[in-house]
């Protein structure tokens, strides 16, 4: 057994940490006011991070998972906001059109997509279907009419939907058979009856776009039908596993984001006549925090590491997002905690991690949904 | 033992419950977004009195006691923990420490107002380098001629800026540290007395310690001080 990075990988850790160093680090403040981070998806793009795992073949950099997990680690660890964009826009936004396009179809996306010139969202969720996906009461219905769909209906809370050019979209070819009824789409920005809302205001994650998107007769030519018809619930759940690890590498990331400033703080802030990380108090925390961002660490990494094997690791893959969310919430909270009333203050950071940490524990499927697929994996 | 509140007690609960439900919650929600205190809702509760409610009635209060006193703060936690905290540093933190230690003419002159609900008071104790270790504050007080000279900083301080009065502690024996403590009645007027924005931009924790050494200075008039001597001994 081995726990080491192949120097590939160091290589990856080590750009993207100096890129997010560097060129993240100064649009926070700009984030935090609701602005979304073009310039830097672009510099993104630009260094081949928005299609990591997509093969050169299609525009991607042609890396493995692995890859993919450490960026969006090291990104969240600066901006759990940049982690989620990433993350959405390339295991949700861009590989079921690699695992589920045509031809033809991949040529007209995948490029684009993975060079960061366009990005991608995944509208699953309705009002009435979050965890219960299966049930899609999909008031979203695609009926066919010769050469095209036409799609009505509603989808909630999409990542990267206010800023996005390509929408995978779920609706029911056929709302008698449930989920086997769902089929799946790759829907253009600007495609007439694609109706995009205004964005939510969320408690974290504010320079993400997360909006409502409505389709009112929207007509979509079948050559855009992904998959078959009837596939859709195959193909929204095909990458879930993947997406999930994504997930608990951004919590993770948020975790020993949080993590670092706390200790920096503690070492350099006195109370009683010694720094608080010298109290035993503030000590043993920090050591508890230490001991839960490792063990989502390893979690993390051994999960990602039977995804790029090509292995099952359904349950690994909910194991480390149930742990390594809880992970980021705790250690968040403690993290304000050290801080003292400064951590309550916007002024420092951690009051950010405190605010985006949460979500981790919501989306990608709720922690009590991780406790159902781990529970019947037992 | 019984664990039963007095048919005043279950009184004044439904009457803060009422009184939040109807006057508190409707704006909880606005105020927050907009960081805005409202001081017409303070001026309802003073009519209700409940910025005075376990001060007795010679000091403008409601002759009440201390459990009244914190079912009226969770009631106006439980629509608007804002408006109860404002409540509770107005009372608890600025109003006690005039209750117990002040002398009857202090007590007419500033408990008075603040229980009737003209005034609202805050509480100046934490500093940029002393918080949980309050004990190392080094806010001075020094007495020149008859007047106290007050120079340092507080921070945190709830209230802050919509008070009229504030109990400050301040050092007038550096040497004693906390035994050389004494804690003073500051008007808002008093001239050297500022009160900072409410919040800061984004600055480093070094840059933050070197500032709280460039502290402003504050000059206060002199406040009769014997029994202001006891107040933190006494803590
Ligand atoms: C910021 C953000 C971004 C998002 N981005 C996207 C996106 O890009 N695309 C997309 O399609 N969706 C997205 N989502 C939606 C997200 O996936 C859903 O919010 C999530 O699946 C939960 O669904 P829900 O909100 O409807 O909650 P519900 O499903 O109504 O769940 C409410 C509560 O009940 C619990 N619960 C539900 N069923 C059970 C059960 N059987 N047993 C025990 N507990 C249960 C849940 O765990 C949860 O605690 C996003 C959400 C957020 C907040
Ligand atoms: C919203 C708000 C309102 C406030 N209102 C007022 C007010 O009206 N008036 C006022 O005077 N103050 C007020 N305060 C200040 C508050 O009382 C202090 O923030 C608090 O006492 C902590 O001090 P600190 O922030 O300096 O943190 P620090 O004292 O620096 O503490 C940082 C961390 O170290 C821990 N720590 C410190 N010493 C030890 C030790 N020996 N052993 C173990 N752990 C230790 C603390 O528990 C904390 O987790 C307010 C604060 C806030 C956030």
């Amino acid at each position: 057994m081995e726990f080491k990075f192949t120097e590939e990988h160091e290589m990856m850790r080590k750009m993207v940490s100096a890129f997010a160093e560097n060129e993240i680090t100064p649009h926070i403040e700009a984030m935090e006011t609701g602005v979304f981070p073009k310039t830097v998806l672009q510099k993104m793009g630009e260094l081949g991070l928005m299609g990591i795992p997509i093969s050169e073949e299609y525009g991607g950099a042609g890396m493995d998972f692995m890859s993919y997990i450490i960026a969006i680690n090291e990104i969240s660890k600066v901006s759990p906001t940049l982690g989620v964009i990433l993350s959405v826009h390339t295991s949700v936004g861009t590989n079921p059109i690699v695992y589920f396009g045509t031809e033809e179809q991949k040529r007209k996306y995948v490029p684009k997509l993975a060079a960061g010139k366009n990005l991608g969202a995944f509208c699953l969720t309705e009002q009435s279907s979050g965890s219960d996906a299966a049930s899609l009461k999909s008031k979203a219905v695609a009926v066919k009419e010769g050469g095209e769909y036409r799609i009505n209906g509603s989808k909630v809370f999409i990542t990267n939907g206010g800023e996005a050019d390509v929408f995978i979209v779920f609706a029911s070819t056929d709302p008698q058979k449930g989920s086997k009824g769902i089929s799946a789409f790759v829907v253009e920005k600007g495609t007439p009856g694609l109706i995009i809302g205004k964005d939510e205001r969320k408690m974290g994650l504010h320079g993400s776009s997360t909006v409502q998107v409505t389709f009112e007769d929207m007509k979509v030519p079948t050559a855009n039908l992904l998959g078959k018809e009837g596939e859709g619930f195959k193909i929204a759940m095909a990458n879930l596993d993947a997406g999930r690890i994504g997930i608990a590498a951004q919590a993770l990331g948020i975790a020993e984001g949080a993590m670092k400033h706390a200790v920096q703080y503690a070492k350099g802030r006195e109370q009683f006549g010694k720094p608080i990380a010298e109290q035993q108090g503030i000590g043993f925390k920090l050591a508890e925090m230490a001991t839960s961002i490792e063990a989502s660490r390893l979690l993390v990494y051994r999960a990602a590491y039977l995804r790029s094997q090509g292995l099952n690791c359904g349950k690994e893959a909910a194991m480390a997002k149930l742990f390594a969310s809880r992970t980021a919430v705790e250690v968040a909270i403690e993290a304000v905690q050290v801080f003292g009333g400064y951590g309550y203050t916007t002024e420092y950071p951690v009051e950010r991690y405190f605010r985006d940490a949460k979500v981790t524990e919501i989306y990608e499927g709720t922690s009590e949904i991780q406790r159902m697929v781990i529970s019947k994996n037992l | 033992m019984q664990f039963k509140l007095t048919e005043e007690h279950e009184m004044i609960r439904k009457m803060v419950r009422d009184f939040a439900q109807n006057e508190v919650a409707p704006t909880a929600a606005e105020r927050d977004e907009e960081e805005r205190f409202d001081r017409e809702i303070f001026d309802k509760m003073a009519e209700l009195g409940l910025t005075g409610i376990p001060w007795p009635e010679e000091y403008g209060g409601i002759g009440s006691d201390y459990l009244a006193y914190c079912i009226a703060i969770e009631e106006l936690s439980r629509v608007c923990a804002s408006t109860g905290v404002t409540l509770s540093a107005h009372t608890s933190l600025a109003g006690w420490p005039i209750y117990k230690f002040g002398t009857e003419e202090q007590k007419q002159k500033y408990l008075r107002p603040m229980a009737q609900g003209e005034k609202i008071g805050a509480y100046g104790l934490t500093e940029p380098s002393s918080g949980s270790d309050a004990g190392g504050m080094r806010t001075t007080a020094k007495l020149v001629g008859d007047e106290y000279v007050i120079s340092g900083s507080k921070i945190f301080i709830t209230n802050g800026g919509i008070a009229d009065t504030y109990v400050v502690f301040a050092l007038t024996d550096p040497e004693s540290k906390q035994k050389g403590t004494s804690a003073f009645i500051i008007e808002k007027d008093f001239p050297g007395f500022s009160v900072g924005k409410k919040r800061r931009s984004l600055e480093s924790v070094h840059h933050r310690l070197r500032k709280s050494s460039l502290m402003s200075a504050v000059f206060l008039r002199k406040i009769s001080l014997e029994k202001k001597e006891k107040a933190l001994k006494s803590r």
